[in-house]
């Protein structure tokens, strides 16, 4: 971690620097330790006092909470060091190319690819195959199951994929995001009423999963970076909204899913 | 001990594996589509390592700690003993009170999971960087993590009394959209998008954990279809809260400046 930081402040002798090293981290471990003292104390809570139970294996529980400190600070020192200039960087190389189709195709395979992978889509996709099972919906064998879950997961990244081109089509153009919104939430609503009643709770919750942590500053870098290349396109009101698109659209697709199936 | 660093190291292996399409794709279009010097290299790709290195960490370390922890209790608090159920109940949805534990217990889990949320963060230091300093990073997490803890204590709520899912929802996008029509425009984008980041490596689990327990207790509530959705309620309500916050701080700078003789330096 020195070197990354004796990057950033060569101009500090070493003394100095040791000094600002050291108040750096020390700032952020209390950052993140300010961070979870509430799930520490929600839980010490409702275990102790409201179902009176004592905190069973306190040694490993030590140890991870001790693992969460240290992981949520070197997550974002990393973060500010590394995928934030990623983000940017590249935006601003794209628009210096001035190649909108090339730009649209990593915009797609950004929204794809880190979504068809991400863990929290593959378990709800077994879940929903479940729920299709169960519900009579497809055969209630394995191979169906699984052809299945890797439909709604593909259908999904496809989805994600699409949102992040949409969205990076609105910054280059500066169209207002709320109207793009309302027409997906009018493509929900119609989709709700056709949909069976039985992928509405998953397609519903699809939207949320499909954002990964490293995705998120990833693609805000990206769209805040587009939008401060562009003369014209004021970074906080265009620059931020990709995520937003990300979370709605696979609703409507999902629910595409359903029916088709 | 030795146990306790070889699954610290298979959490590392398991992170760099979901990692390695997204660093596949950005590689690849750097190096053949952009072709251009990345500045400060070998900082980038420092950072890249520690954010694995953070990961793998908070990963390890959630699913050592709070996760057995926080879904234990989730179970507890919707076991059957727990709410009182005997078996004989006639009439879950007039007897929603007795759930007041859970209501309380979503709601905190919601708002402090939300707080220690990494995507969050993420976004909360980029907003800030963006709005030179406009938004404060804390005042936004605190904003999200409110509308989160509102939005999965009312999604218990639907699943304790079974009413439909999209009933809220719909109900909700108006809210959403009259929301937006009073809110300063600048505030509107990041509001969108703080519904999708809230839920992440940290809610998700809980969450579940949480809609699973309650929807295989209570009579009449099916885990497979009802278990589903609590999810969107934790990404709807916080579009609100945040456009909430910037309405009431735009409110209060209105109020400053009409006391204050000096005009507004917008």
């Amino acid at each position: 971690m020195s070197h990354a930081l004796l990057t950033g402040t060569r101009r500090f002798d070493s003394g100095e620097l040791m000094k600002s090293l050291a108040t750096q981290l020390l700032k952020s471990l209390t950052d993140s330790v300010r961070d979870l003292l509430p799930i520490i104390g929600v839980i010490g809570f409702f275990q102790l006092l409201v179902l009176g139970q004592p905190i069973p294996n306190l040694l490993e529980l030590l140890w991870g909470t001790f693992l969460v400190v240290l992981g949520l600070t070197l997550f974002v020192q990393g973060l500010k060091l590394g995928l934030f200039p990623i983000g940017e960087t590249m935006a601003w190389d794209f628009a210096a190319k001035g190649s909108l189709l090339w730009l649209l195709l990593f915009a797609f395979a950004l929204g794809f690819g880190t979504t068809v992978a991400e863990p929290a889509l593959i378990a709800v996709a077994e879940e929903a195959a479940e729920v299709a099972a169960v519900g009579g919906m497809i055969e209630n064998t394995e191979s169906a199951r699984e052809d299945y879950g890797e439909g709604l997961r593909y259908t999904v990244a496809l989805s994600v994929g699409l949102a992040i081109v949409l969205g990076v089509l609105r910054i280059l153009r500066g169209w207002p995001i709320q109207y793009l919104i309302v027409g997906g939430y009018i493509g929900v609503v119609i989709m709700t009423a056709v949909a069976p009643k039985e992928i509405i709770g998953i397609a519903y919750d699809s939207g949320g999963v499909t954002t990964s942590t490293i995705t998120v500053p990833l693609v805000t870098a990206l769209g805040v970076g587009l939008a401060s290349s562009i003369e014209g396109r004021n970074p906080m009101i265009d620059g931020f909204g990709l995520i937003a698109f990300a979370s709605l659209t696979p609703m409507i697709f999902v629910m595409g899913y359903g029916m088709i199936l | 001990m030795t146990e306790y660093l070889a699954s610290l190291g298979s959490s590392f292996v398991t992170t760099i594996d979901d990692v390695l399409p997204i660093i596949g794709i950005l590689a690849g279009f750097q190096v053949l589509v952009l072709r251009r010097r990345i500045p400060n290299f070998k900082g980038v790709l420092l950072g890249v390592f520690l954010v694995l290195l953070g990961l793998a960490f908070f990963l390890e370390g959630l699913e050592r700690a709070l996760f057995p922890l926080g879904k234990l209790m989730a179970e507890q608090l919707t076991a059957p003993e727990f709410l009182g159920l005997t078996g004989a109940e006639v009439n879950i949805a007039e007897h929603w009170q007795d759930y007041v534990w859970v209501y309380l217990f979503a709601f905190a889990i919601g708002f402090s999971t939300t707080i220690a949320e990494p995507s969050l963060i993420a976004v909360a230091i980029k907003a800030h960087q963006v709005s030179a300093g406009a938004i404060r990073p804390w005042g936004l997490r605190i904003a999200v993590a409110i509308g989160a803890a509102v939005g999965i204590s009312l999604g218990t709520h639907r699943i304790v009394t079974g009413t439909p899912l999209h009933y809220y929802i719909i109900t909700g996008y108006v809210l959403v959209l009259i929301q937006t029509w009073f809110a300063p425009r600048s505030i509107i984008a990041l509001a969108y998008d703080s519904g999708g980041v809230t839920t992440s490596t940290v809610t998700v689990p809980l969450v579940a954990a949480l809609g699973l327990g309650l929807s295989s207790n209570i009579p009449g509530r099916n885990p497979l279809l009802d278990g589903f959705g609590l999810i969107a309620f934790t990404c709807l309500f916080p579009m609100m809260s945040v456009m909430g916050y910037a309405q009431l701080s735009e409110w209060n700078a209105k109020r400053a400046s009409r006391t204050e003789p000096e005009p507004p330096g917008d």
